[in-house]
């Protein structure tokens, strides 16, 4: 059978990259393009380590922009995440201060976030309230309650926790911490539900089109529900990670971290509106604002504020990209 | 055929919305493996039903029965469990995902817990080939067309094991091509024994696929019949039917001397304009005075000619002259300013803003046109505004209560009022008493023919042909995106005349063909 | 009997009804907690008590939201002007820092107009991306929330630039008519888009756009121009709060100033009963609104509650507005209270799993 007229215009040239992924690898070039810049700037940059070590500093962040993909991937957003990093972070240094074993304080520490996402995701569907201003308002009862735990930054002294912060795994000449193997692990674990799991698709699905997603029979509550909770649990793994890196609580660290997200999400090649979007993609995101803070804390003479200029210019250049790509398509 | 048990019954079926009577007693039936056509104009119920049908509403009496089982679906989502699977105009499926997953997703294939892509991808491929459908199925679903994504849908539905599937005008947007692909699959899933519900306004695509056809009108059913035995016209007749209510003629307008009126310059004159993909270059003159009457069945390109007019939608081929002059109408501002209005036939999505008062609604067009640093004294406010609430008698007679509140009958007036204040020079009503009760009707009627006296251009778009007849000086027929027939509206028309050049186009007998 | 009844739902149903008792309330619990709370007295012929105070810091909250309230009633979110407000801070005492008389009025006038003029451009890249290129509001504005930290902190050079100008400070702290200057300049500005968008039809056209923005386009409006001004305005506010901030403490922190001002606007304008879907806005609701937020900090304060913890309490009241505003959960209540209301068809429930 010939092909049909109709299907003519589907089939593409061996060499055309799929649209979905142009944002994605956009994001691998920037990456690469910076880097290179870094490498052939200074020679320090060349080394392995300063790659391993703007996995341990943004390992937090990392894990966090992985819980942040999956409910931006719905069309959401939480805005409670960088809140959320820190109460968990209070409450496991302030539990740990009352001496209660570290396996129950990580045990606590890893249920509050969820429980909270899980919270705001049954606000957000059965009331039907902007995702915006729900998790705006979780973002203030988290807050709070870091503040309401203690006014002043609380120090962890437990051996499992400073054990945890200062093992260093050897590879070969350098070394990463376990917070870069608990990130790996979460990105993984999180790449695969959204591309081989039911769940996963229905996240696609969602942000897609959510009225033919429920006309289709798939469960939209649920899964929408478990998207702010899954975000909810990367909140949580961040804020212990965070305390790992810092080994304290307090109450007002991470502000702001929400904008860092969604930025590193945006970045990576998820589009804001929903159903198109990779966690690799996150990935590279978080190392893009890795390597610009590398490289401006290389440079020595450039301030931190650039970081943010950076950002911001890269927020515009990929939004806009967005919207050619999307263009295109119609 | 008829030996055979019906597949799907439906007796009876009432549904009442809050004072509208939207289907009353309709009986509807399908046999496994037939086309069956469901034809009627705007608010005839055919949606409606479908609606019921699939869940989507409950009904207030009737009973629907499957396959000998009463059933009483509380969602599509239901239906489509049941084997009632519908498709729509506006594919219900999701672009962003591949053509694989949008056939199989709720219901993939897995191994060990995880979705087998392969798997998938085969299966896909498979289910398409046997539609005769040979594309990438790892390729966004978006990057295919409407066509395609509309086969896709249409093989999801018959994957999850539809024996009922209700195509809801698929093939509004596709061209010929695409239709005949389209009908070619219908064909195939018919002789595989689905019963087909085909719900569309193309009368060649009616004639050259169903097997027999359902007519609603008003809510209620004129009858069911083998498509060989019921001729095109015939059809027409009985989607449209007769005017019954005996409302007053309103002779004064057809005495009136269209050769005076014919004879001065027109108004606006437009040349070849078209616009593609919506509706085929035409010519139209409109003069002052001149009440032009648009007929066709819906979706046959009303709408688009008077958009194209307006400036709602920007026309890609052909000219547009006011007054004589070239212009160029891009946007609706531009047609005002050479006093063009339009009233929508959506009044909700794309007439008023529900929100606003009676009086800011009445005011927005003057307003906009004044710009928002000259508002319209609160003095000449209150003066249009009570004198319309009067003139056109909207009630309530409050001009502060928000307009969603108010009637539809009562919401069109306001509209007509939007565009009155702004003293247009043509006016454009796109079905301006649909879903309306009796007296407003005739009031908005009265006026029309009372605004084309005091000089008025008026392009006047219905699907009722007696009330096209009775007001307009020069009848326009459109029929599947073109314009087909412009007739005198002198003693020798009537609706016969009108039906037959829907029916089957522009013909012989004089008629001026374009 | 009944009209006292339907005057009583027409009291109840007012939409700043609920909005005036929580503030009411708030100022009731801290008159319990401090008697003295309620009481103004003169002094040097300047009025001073708590209310005052509450007043005076509200003033910069009052003046953001009341350009979110414009650009939320288009059915957009404008979350840059908490950087902008920085921005325009650090730039005005930037300039006045570099004076030879930091006292000179004209010299503040300068800062002043050029702060200004930069916050009108700020407004107007937000207003060419949204009404221009068509990006999502959130998105398009959300560029600007991360640079703008950034342009400040870069006008700034990172520290904090103290400046020591009377006629600067008294934007902040002064007092004019025996009221603090502060007030008056929110009074003015409300004045201003109040008669702005009242007097003329602006109003009613941002109304219509956010109400129904096709339908508005078919009437003729240019949606999009009026779509640029009201971030341009908005913009605009933020400027005039970032000078306020900047001069309560006659310094700039490009960091801190405005920091999640934005929150709080949009909050203000929720609660003041704007939908944030767009079309019908009320700037006194927001007025409301906007003190009621700073009431519960200012309470807070007095309470001797660490202000962070005041969060908490803002947590609860978004969540409570935003519930009793919300049609879905108020259909749930109702169905509640009237049981007529049969739930729907419980029986066919268990059907709805599509078999695989």
């Amino acid at each position: 059978m010939t092909t049909t007229p109709l299907a003519a215009r589907g089939p593409r040239a061996w060499w055309r990259v799929p649209q979905r992924q142009v944002p994605v690898l956009a994001t691998l070039a920037l990456l690469l393009v910076m880097y290179g810049i870094g490498v052939s700037q200074y020679r320090a940059f060349s080394n392995i380590q300063v790659v391993f070590n703007i996995f341990i500093d943004n390992g937090f962040l990392l894990v966090v922009a992985v819980g942040m993909t999956f409910v931006i991937l719905t069309g959401g957003i939480d805005l409670s995440v960088g809140s959320v990093v820190a109460m968990t972070a209070m409450v496991s240094a302030s539990l740990l201060g009352d001496g209660v074993h570290p396996a129950l304080v990580l045990l606590i520490a890893l249920l509050i976030g969820p429980t909270l996402g899980f919270a705001m995701g049954c606000v957000i569907h059965f009331f039907d309230i902007q995702p915006f201003i729900v998790t705006l308002a979780g973002m203030f009862f988290a807050r709070g309650m870091c503040t309401w735990i203690s006014s002043t930054s609380i120090p962890i002294t437990d051996g499992f926790w400073t054990s945890a912060a200062q093992e260093r795994i050897r590879i070969g000449e350098n070394f990463v911490t376990v917070s870069v193997l608990v990130a790996l692990a979460v990105v993984a674990v999180a790449a695969y539900t959204l591309a081989y799991t039911r769940l996963g698709r229905n996240v696609y699905a969602i942000g897609g089109n959510q009225q033919s997603a429920l006309l289709m029979g798939l469960p939209v509550g649920r899964t929408k529900i478990a998207v702010y909770t899954i975000s909810g649990l990367c909140s949580a793994i961040g804020g212990i990670l965070l305390s790992f890196y810092t080994l304290s609580g307090a109450p007002l660290i991470a502000v702001g971290m929400e904008l860092d997200t969604i930025a590193a999400v945006v970045i990576g090649g998820t589009l804001l509106t929903g159903g198109s979007g990779y966690v690799f993609g996150t990935l590279l995101g978080v190392l893009v604002l890795g390597v610009i803070q590398t490289l401006i804390t290389f440079d020595g003479s450039l301030s931190s504020w650039w970081t943010k200029i950076v950002i911001g210019g890269l927020l515009f250049a990929f939004i806009l990209l967005q919207r050619l790509v999307g263009i295109r398509k119609k | 055929m008829s030996q055979r048990h019906p597949v799907l019954t439906m007796t009876a079926i009432s549904k009442i919305f809050p004072g509208v009577r939207a289907l009353n007693g309709v009986d509807f039936r399908l046999f496994p493996g037939e086309v069956h056509a469901l034809m009627g104009e705007n608010g005839a119920g055919k949606s409606t039903l479908i609606k019921v049908l699939t869940g989507v509403y409950s009904t207030d009496a009737g009973t629907i029965t499957l396959d000998g089982q009463q059933v009483s679906f509380a969602g599509p989502m239901q239906a489509t469990a049941a084997g009632v699977s519908t498709v729509y105009q506006e594919v219900n499926l999701l672009p962003n995902l591949s053509v694989a997953e949008n056939i199989f997703i709720g219901r993939e294939p897995r191994r060990l817990g995880s979705v087998n892509w392969r798997e998938m991808r085969r299966r896909a491929k498979e289910l398409l080939a046997r539609i005769d459908l040979h594309i990438d199925v790892t390729e966004l679903l978006g990057s295919y067309s409407l066509a395609v994504q509309q086969m896709v849908a249409i093989a999801r539905a018959v994957d999850v094991n539809a024996r009922v599937l209700i195509l809801d005008e698929p093939t509004s947007s596709l061209d010929a091509d695409e239709v005949a692909q389209l009908m070619r699959i219908m064909r195939q899933l018919r002789d595989d024994g689905i019963a087909i519900v085909f719900v569309t306004h193309f009368l060649d695509q009616v004639y050259g696929i169903a097997d027999r056809i359902t007519v609603l009108r008003n809510g209620r059913l004129v009858g069911e019949y083998p498509t060989a035995e019921l001729p095109q016209i015939a059809l027409v007749e009985k989607m449209i039917g007769k005017e019954l209510d005996a409302l007053e003629r309103l002779d004064s307008e057809t005495d009136r001397d269209r050769a005076a009126i014919a004879a001065g310059e027109p108004f606006v004159a437009a040349d070849g304009l078209g616009r593609t993909g919506s509706v085929a270059p035409f010519s139209l003159t409109i003069h002052a005075g001149e009440v032009v009457g648009l007929a066709g069945l819906l979706g046959s390109g009303r709408t688009e000619v008077a958009r194209l007019f307006f400036g709602a939608d920007r026309a890609d081929q052909g000219r547009l002259a006011v007054d004589g002059a070239p212009a160029t109408i891009r946007n609706p501002v531009a047609a005002i300013d050479r006093g063009v209005a339009f009233c929508s036939e959506n009044r909700r999505t794309e007439g008023l803003v529900g929100e606003l008062s009676v009086r800011e609604n009445i005011i927005l067009a003057m307003q906009a046109a004044r710009g928002w640093l000259r508002p319209v004294p609160r003095r000449k406010q209150d003066e249009l505004v009570e004198r319309y609430i009067k003139a056109l008698s909207i009630r309530p007679a409050n001009p502060d209560m928000p307009v969603r509140n108010l009637s539809g009958g009562n919401q069109q007036k306001v509209l007509l009022a939007r565009w009155l204040i702004t003293e247009p020079r043509l006016l454009i009503l796109d079905e301006p008493t649909r879903g309306i009760d009796i007296g407003a009707k005739t009031e908005i009627q009265r006026l029309v023919a009372q605004l084309s006296d005091g000089g008025m251009a008026v392009l006047f778009i219905s699907a009722e042909l007696e009330e096209v007849l009775r007001l307009s000086h020069k009848v326009v027929v459109m029929r599947d995106r073109r314009l087909v027939a412009q007739l005198d509206n002198d003693d020798t028309l009537d609706a016969d005349r009108v039906m037959r050049a829907i029916a089957s186009g522009a013909e012989q007998e004089g008629l001026e063909k374009v | 009997m009944s009209t006292a009844r339907t005057r009583l739902a027409g009291v109840t149903g007012h939409r700043l009804f609920w909005p005036l008792v929580v503030l009411v309330v708030l100022l009731a619990a801290n008159t319990v907690y401090r008697p003295s709370f309620l009481s103004v007295e003169l002094k040097n012929g300047h009025l001073y008590g708590s209310l005052i105070d509450i007043l005076r810091l509200s003033a910069p909250l009052i003046l953001v939201a009341l350009g979110m309230s414009l650009v939320i009633a288009t059915g957009g979110i404008d979350l840059s002007v908490g950087s902008v407000a920085a921005v325009c801070g650090a730039i005005a005492c930037l300039y006045i820092s570099e004076q030879p008389d930091q006292n000179s009025l004209g010299g503040v006038l300068t800062a002043v107009a050029i702060a200004f003029g930069i916050a009108l451009l700020l407004g107007a890249w937000n207003g060419i991306l949204v009404a221009g290129i068509g990006i999502q509001p959130i998105i398009a504005t959300l560029i600007l929330m991360v640079a703008g930290r950034g342009l400040a902190q870069l006008v700034t050079s990172g520290q904090i630039i103290t400046i020591n100008s009377e006629p600067y400070k008294t934007i902040g702290v002064g007092h004019l008519l025996t009221l603090p200057f502060a007030i008056i300049i929110a009074l003015a500005v409300t004045l201003v888009v109040a008669l702005l968008t009242r007097r003329t039809a602006l109003g009613m056209i941002i109304e219509a756009v956010g109400g129904n923005a096709e339908a508005s386009r078919l009437a003729g409006v240019r949606s999009r121009r009026i779509t640029f001004l009201v971030y341009v305005v908005s913009a605009a506010c933020a400027a005039v709060a970032g000078f306020m901030m900047t001069a309560n403490v006659s310094s700039a922190d490009g960091n801190a100033v405005g920091l999640w001002v934005e929150l709080d606007a949009i909050l203000a304008v929720v609660i003041g009963g704007t939908s944030l879907v767009g079309g019908r806005f009320y700037l006194s609701g927001t007025i409301v609104g906007a003190l009621i937020i700073q009431t519960l900090t200012t309470s807070v304060y007095a309470m001797n509650i660490d202000p962070q913890t005041a969060l908490l309490f803002k947590a609860v009241v978004v969540i409570a507005v935003c519930l009793i505003q919300a049609p879905a959960f108020r259909a749930r209540f109702r169905r509640r209270q009237a049981p007529g209301v049969p739930p729907a068809a419980p029986v066919e429930k268990q059907k709805e799993q599509v078999p695989a």
